[in-house]
């Protein structure tokens, strides 16, 4: 079946709305045919994963866009950047380098997209609804919001999250339709203790385990204990998301299109089988350490995805308790409305101490921020550990939050339990 | 040989074919300083990609692909044209946007690529809107 465009995408296509939405309608109906959707549908709002430098074509597009004219139809967020655009002394690039960096995010914002400059949008005021359709970029938030929230958006990325953006319109095809978001694979824990606790270890490792194996299938989790905030599936999915290709996962009476197993199948029965058993988590976790237990530890990395004020909540006590000093920076990446309201309640002021570097509207993996890339770097992120290596050629233990931030105390890596 | 082809970006072009093995990701396959192929994981590892018409069975990875590709179009050193034997969104986009910023057209189109051979003079040419032909010399 051919792509049927109704007359407003027409009228977009010719130009009625202006010549950035006429480009920007033109490479969209390229993609949807390219994918084979038959229409379009709308959308309620678009996350951009474009303010990241790829280039000189990176800056060229949105230039075009914002020359022509062009605003985005849909609010529309923003990914993060590779500058601290609040706290820019911590960027180690010359100003000549960082030019067209800035210029990228700047000129975003010109086409009216917010300056959210976060990885995680579903934890702002633009938070999705179930069922609502978007058009998101970024790995972690596209599989938040389709397997947390239940709301709907296929694995989109350069150029064409900002094209949906501009249009107000995606392809009617994958993610955004019924049948594509049934589970396909079924991953099930067997030989866990009824005791098995939600850790940050357990959802990482099964977050990796589920990307490396699930190929283009939707995989359904079944056997998860039931995690206490949305944290940890945040995390589960940013791990899959690197490890794999995941857009969407269901866990069996956890997550909002997973009442029931059967539900999440939605009948029928699971193309395949994989069981994860202990071993296979601890397998998974050892493999995402870099050096062995006791080594000494240069930085902490936390807040990748950024963290949430749950997050910070579960921090602030522990910072309290462990009082770690000043020899070990911690890092930790958040989005800059929660860092807005932590400093609204005046929380971070008694950490001065702690030598905590709080890192907004980037990441501390994508840009040169660490003092020190000779060591060995902590984080409780599984997406951290599996990019840094490659992205800043530090060395990297994985650990849970308490085991992050005892080590920095000790200066070296300890664990509260083995694997 | 003549095949049949649909065309996802239109364009003519022509050159010696670089028929891949295995889908390649420009997103961390492609240096786009030289034009060569750098997926230590892809049978192709070190071959050089500019100025060539690409053959390949599809695309792969990373949304950034799309980036990459135009990229690669702008500076040269990307291949003159695309042939996939399944349609690939992430390229298709990135030759639209090298053809609208730049007027630089890098053909996408997609047909049966058995037959393609590495070294053969290969012509693509967009004959109608969403039609391509494919011209590869039998090598006699």
């Amino acid at each position: 079946m051919p792509l049927r465009l109704t007359p407003s995408d027409h009228a977009l296509l010719n130009g009625e709305g202006g010549a950035a939405a006429a480009f920007a309608m033109q490479i969209l109906t390229a993609f949807s045919r390219a994918v084979g959707a038959e229409a379009l549908l709308d959308i309620s709002q678009a996350h951009i994963d474009g303010c990241l430098y790829h280039g000189q074509v990176s800056l060229d597009f949105v230039e075009r866009l914002v020359a022509s004219g062009g605003r985005v139809r849909v609010p529309t967020t923003l990914n993060v950047g590779a500058i601290d655009l609040i706290h820019p002394e911590l960027i180690r690039l010359s100003s000549p380098a960082q030019e067209p960096a800035r210029r990228l995010m700047k000129a975003h914002e010109e086409l009216g997209c917010e300056p959210s400059f976060t990885c995680a949008p579903y934890q702002t005021r633009f938070r999705p609804s179930f069922g609502d359709q978007l058009a998101w970029g970024e790995s972690n938030a596209i599989v938040f919001a389709n397997s947390v929230i239940g709301a709907r958006t296929n694995r989109y990325g350069d150029f064409i999250d900002l094209c949906c953006a501009m249009t107000g319109r995606a392809p009617a095809w994958g993610l955004h339709l019924d049948a594509p978001r049934l589970g396909q694979m079924l991953f099930q824990l067997t030989g866990f203790p009824a005791s098995l606790e939600p850790t940050d270890g357990l959802y990482v490792a099964i977050g990796l385990l589920v990307g490396s194996l699930s190929g283009d299938r939707i995989p359904v989790i079944d056997g998860l204990p039931a995690p206490p905030n949305e944290d940890l599936l945040k995390a589960l999915g940013a791990a899959a998301a690197s490890s794999g290709a995941v857009g969407l996962f269901h866990a069996v009476g956890i997550t909002p299109e997973a009442a029931t197993r059967r539900g999440a199948f939605g009948g029928r029965a699971p193309e395949a089988t994989i069981t994860i058993t202990p071993a296979d988590v601890t397998r998974a976790l050892q493999q995402l350490s870099t050096v062995p237990d006791g080594s000494p530890v240069t930085a902490i990395c936390l807040g990748t995805p950024h963290f949430s004020r749950n997050e910070w909540n579960r921090l602030m006590p522990l910072l309290r308790q462990v009082a770690p000093g000043r020899a070990i920076p911690i890092y930790v990446n958040t989005g800059r409305a929660t860092l807005s309201d932590l400093e609204r309640e005046e929380l971070l002021t008694e950490f001065r101490g702690h030598n905590l570097v709080v890192v907004t509207d980037t990441c501390t993996y994508l840009t040169p921020i660490l003092e020190r890339m000779d060591g060995t770097v902590m984080t409780n992120s599984g997406k951290w550990a599996h990019y840094a290596p490659g992205n800043l050629g530090v060395q990297v233990a994985f650990g849970d939050l308490e085991d992050c931030v005892a080590s920095a105390a000790a200066g070296h890596v300890v664990r509260g339990r083995p694997w | 040989m003549v095949i049949a082809a649909q065309s996802y970006a239109a364009g003519d072009a022509e050159g010696l074919a670089l028929v891949l093995a295995a889908p390649l990701s420009f997103w961390g396959g492609v240096d786009v300083e030289t034009g060569r192929v750098i997926d230590h994981s892809h049978p192709d590892l070190g071959q050089l990609i500019t100025g060539r018409v690409l053959v390949m069975p599809g695309g792969r990875g990373s949304s950034s692909a799309s980036s990459v590709f135009a990229e690669s179009i702008r500076r040269g050193t990307g291949p003159v044209g695309i042939i996939l034997a399944i349609p690939d969104p992430i390229l298709t986009v990135g030759a639209l946007v090298a053809q609208s910023l730049y007027a630089l057209r890098c053909p996408v189109v997609v047909c049966s690529i058995e037959g393609l051979i590495t070294g053969r003079y290969v012509r693509v040419r967009t004959t109608a809107d969403g039609v391509a032909e494919v011209f590869s010399d039998d090598g006699d």
